[in-house]
């Protein structure tokens, strides 16, 4: 056995001790969620609470799922150490599990709760959707769902023509729509926003900080847009504009990293949250 | 013919989206096409899980390198899938228990509402949150100031990275009030609306001109590539 | 003198699993020990809070929550703040989200606060609140739902008819809101939000962001957005400010958002001195190199 595996034996070996140690210590059920049957409120069965509530059942399904969810939690971060059969164990799973997610997503939501629900109202009544308004057929719904089909030909040795049909219809809304709304509200709404007065005044005074505002912003647009202009080569006054354009993007990209970090951190920090507040009862639950 | 019609369907439909912007009389017209759109792409949601499927059976009757993941991909796949749409543990409607189909296939305490929160959900979270630690590992192996632009790209992460939390506050708690530039809360503030904007601005507007050049080329039928070869 | 270069030509080789640890240590102790630190309001977070407080009582609000767990960890208590805030002014609220990912933290959301803290108050389902669920097709059903709310999606989260809510009746598309508050993660979001619907359609949008997404939507403020939550900074911000607004209110409520600012504020330390260090190694190499 490698050093490096021998460490990795280690570090579980130091988890599985922790978790020992805090069964020994344990004065209050940890690892376990607790419900409560509720009554007199037809929305949900059981209801999720603390374990010190009285009258609470624990609920298996709910529990294995939290130390399915732990041990899912630790195995991806096992990749910190090494790549490992637990993480890809994870990978595989989490690829499966999203495609059936969305698979079923669409077919709940969208073929049955929009294109059959028009198609046969009636039977979607009598059958999923017992909360729908009575209806007429509307026949039109078979074309996208013709079309829809037709996206399956692609699984078909020479059939792939007929899958663009579809794709014709979904790259031609999109285009069509991008077309003037990114026109509208990144070209000409952003040109519009940076139209200022480079001489601001305030209750008839001069602004200074306002005016140098406007100022740094308007030339900082136009040097990076300058930048962004390949058409005519960047030497001489325009290479220098350009130049001040990469200072300004420059300056934009670092923004972004503080930015990116913060969020990433945020997401441990709920991580580590469900670790030792929802899994080992370490943390106070959260006061509502 | 092939590709003739699709891209004649393709032109028509996009005409209809711009024209709907400017000419109310093609509004129904739009909206029609926008509710078939949202039909075909959720069809082509479950095209996508059966290529992946096929993918992966491919992988697993070649005995491909690593095919026993993929038989858990396919495994997790099944079952999700099973689950979802048979809506495995999800009670019926309350108005309408008699009909046992009734209910929401993701209504809590049912099969695909426990897999959403204890597989998918802590598995993405923490995927996603991984990216923290690699973030701290190339802050200190790549961030570093070798030029000009790469000291502006780590000056100012350093004063958003101070700004975005009370040590930035208190850091320069001295400072008048006359100064906000010279307090770090009140240099972000001017990185953030000022040169972040005007960065930021800039580059949108060059997508939306890279988008409004590309979605022409496509209506007009100068751009194919969406189609596919032969 | 040796012993200094020793220590620098270790940090030259430092396994990088050695700066996870760190990493690791930074955010776990704020986290167990639940440190805190107070939060200002900035002008972003302040607009939105005055947005939605400056609406008066029943007015409706939209209430996109595009998000999935990959960034629960921000915007869930971004989203939790502003829903109290509305049921605090008893605005009706629209709820629905353009993820299928995103519909279980959604219902949760219901379920924890509308349903859950402000239960005592009663809030009806149908008359105060609705579930429209997930609506699918992205950038062409927020166009869609900007255009008419039953092309997009005919019945709510239930199967219920729009027709059959009362609060549905007069509404015919999302120009019928007051505010759209979209809490976002990336696409479809916020950018599809401004786009397609409230920038054709001069809807008031105020946006919930995530860190990654927040400086590309800085452009848009203030003509096109009233106003920009970003980060969990921006949720701490905006839980310090309904604290100040509804003291008795939110006392019993917890605040994820100032909490998770702790972790926040030590990981930021803990970068900052990274790349500190990482500066200093290039420049003992580089004059190594030369020499």
């Amino acid at each position: 056995m490698s050093r490096e595996s021998q460490i990795g034996v280690a570090i579980v070996l130091l988890l599985l001790s922790g978790l020992l140690l805090r069964a020994a210590l344990a004065d209050q059920p940890w690892g376990v969620v607790t419900v409560l049957p509720v009554e007199n409120d037809p929305a949900e069965a059981v209801r999720e609470v603390s374990p010190e509530t009285p009258g609470v059942q624990v609920s298996v399904a709910r529990t294995t799922g939290l130390w399915l969810a732990a041990f899912f939690t630790l195995a991806c971060y096992s990749y910190l150490y090494k790549d490992n059969p637990a993480y890809k164990l994870t990978e595989s799973i989490i690829v499966g599990v999203s495609a059936g997610y969305w698979l079923t997503a669409s077919f709940w939501d969208v073929i049955v709760g929009k294109a059959l629900a028009r198609l046969m109202p009636e039977q979607m009544r009598a059958w999923a959707l017992p909360n729908l308004d009575p209806a007429d057929p509307d026949f039109l719904t078979l074309v996208p769902l013709t079309l829809g089909a037709l996206l399956f030909a692609r699984l078909i040795p020479g059939g792939a023509w007929l899958a663009r049909w579809p794709l014709a219809l979904i790259v031609g809304t999109t285009a069509g729509l991008k077309l003037v709304l990114y026109l509208d509200g990144d070209f000409v709404s952003q040109i519009r926003n940076t139209i200022l007065p480079l001489v601001v005044f305030n209750d008839n005074a001069f602004d200074l900080d306002g005016s140098a505002r406007n100022i740094l912003l308007v030339t900082s647009v136009l040097c990076c847009l300058t930048y962004f202009y390949f058409s005519v080569e960047h030497r001489g006054a325009v290479g220098r504009v350009s130049r001040c354009g990469i200072w300004v993007l420059m300056i934009t990209f670092g923004s972004s990293f503080a930015f990116t970090v913060m969020g990433r951190i945020t997401l441990l920090t709920m991580r580590l949250e469900f670790l030792f507040r929802d899994w080992l009862g370490l943390l106070p639950p959260n006061v509502s | 013919m092939q590709r003739i019609i699709p891209m004649l369907l393709t032109s028509i439909v996009g005409v209809i989206a711009i024209a709907s912007y400017f000419v109310p009389v093609a509004q129904p017209f739009q909206d029609r096409v926008e509710e078939w759109f949202l039909i075909v792409a959720a069809i082509a949601m479950v095209l996508g899980a059966a290529s992946l499927l096929l993918h992966h059976l491919k992988a697993i009757s070649n005995q491909e390198a690593g095919w026993g993941y993929s038989a858990v991909t396919v495994a997790a796949l099944v079952i999700t899938t099973t689950v979802g749409l048979l809506k495995l543990g999800a009670p019926p409607d309350l108005k309408h228990p008699e009909l046992a189909w009734s209910g929401s296939y993701l209504a809590e305490g049912g099969g695909a509402w426990w897999i959403y929160t204890y597989v998918m959900s802590p598995i993405v979270a923490t995927m996603f949150s991984l990216l923290a630690f690699y973030v701290a590992s190339a802050a200190f192996r790549a961030f570093r100031a070798r030029n000009f632009e790469a000291m502006l790209l780590l000056g100012t992460a350093l004063i958003v990275l101070l700004g975005r939390t009370s040590d930035g506050t208190w850091l320069t708690s001295g400072v008048p009030a006359d100064y906000p530039l010279a307090t770090i809360p009140g240099l972000n503030v001017l990185i953030m609306s000022v040169f972040n904007t005007a960065g930021q601005r800039a580059i949108m507007i060059g997508i939306a001109l890279g988008v409004a050049a590309t979605s022409l080329r496509i209506l007009l039928g100068l751009d194919r590539s969406y189609l596919g070869g032969d | 003198m040796t012993t200094l270069t020793a220590i620098l030509a270790s940090l030259q080789r430092l396994d990088r699993r050695w700066i996870f640890l760190a990493m690791l240590i930074a955010v776990l102790i704020p986290v167990l020990t639940r440190v805190t630190y107070p939060e200002t309001p900035t002008a972003m977070t302040s607009a939105v809070f005055n947005k939605i407080e400056s609406l008066p009582s029943g007015s409706r609000v939209l209430l996109p929550l595009d998000y999935d767990p990959g960034s629960e960890a921000e915007l869930g208590p971004m989203a939790k703040a502003v829903i109290r805030h509305c049921a605090l002014k008893r605005h009706k609220m629209y709820f629905l989200t353009l993820w299928p990912t995103g519909l279980p933290l959604l219902e949760r959301n219901l379920r924890q606060i509308v349903e859950g803290e402000f239960k005592e108050v009663g809030l009806k389902y149908g008359v105060d609140y609705v579930n429209l669920g997930y609506v699918p097709g992205e950038a062409v059903a927020v166009k869609l739902l900007a255009t008419d709310f039953r092309k997009a999606r005919g019945q709510d989260n239930t199967g219920t008819s729009l027709d059959r809510l009362p609060m549905m009746q007069q509404v015919r598309s999302a120009q019928d809101m007051d505010l759209i508050m979209a809490i976002s993660a990336g696409y479809p979001g916020v950018k599809e939000w401004v786009l397609f619907a409230a920038i054709p359609n001069r809807i008031p949008l105020g946006m919930g962001v995530t860190g990654v997404t927040a400086p590309q939507m800085y452009p848009y403020y203030p003509n096109q957005v009233v106003g920009l939550i970003t980060a969990i900074k921006g949720a701490a911000e905006y839980e310090t400010a309904l604290a100040a607004a509804y003291p008795d209110e939110m006392s019993r409520l917890d605040a994820s958002g100032i909490q998770r600012m702790g972790p926040q504020l030590w990981a930021h330390r803990l970068m900052i001195v990274l790349i500190v260090i990482g500066n200093i190694l290039q420049l003992t190499r580089g004059r190594g190199g030369r020499k």
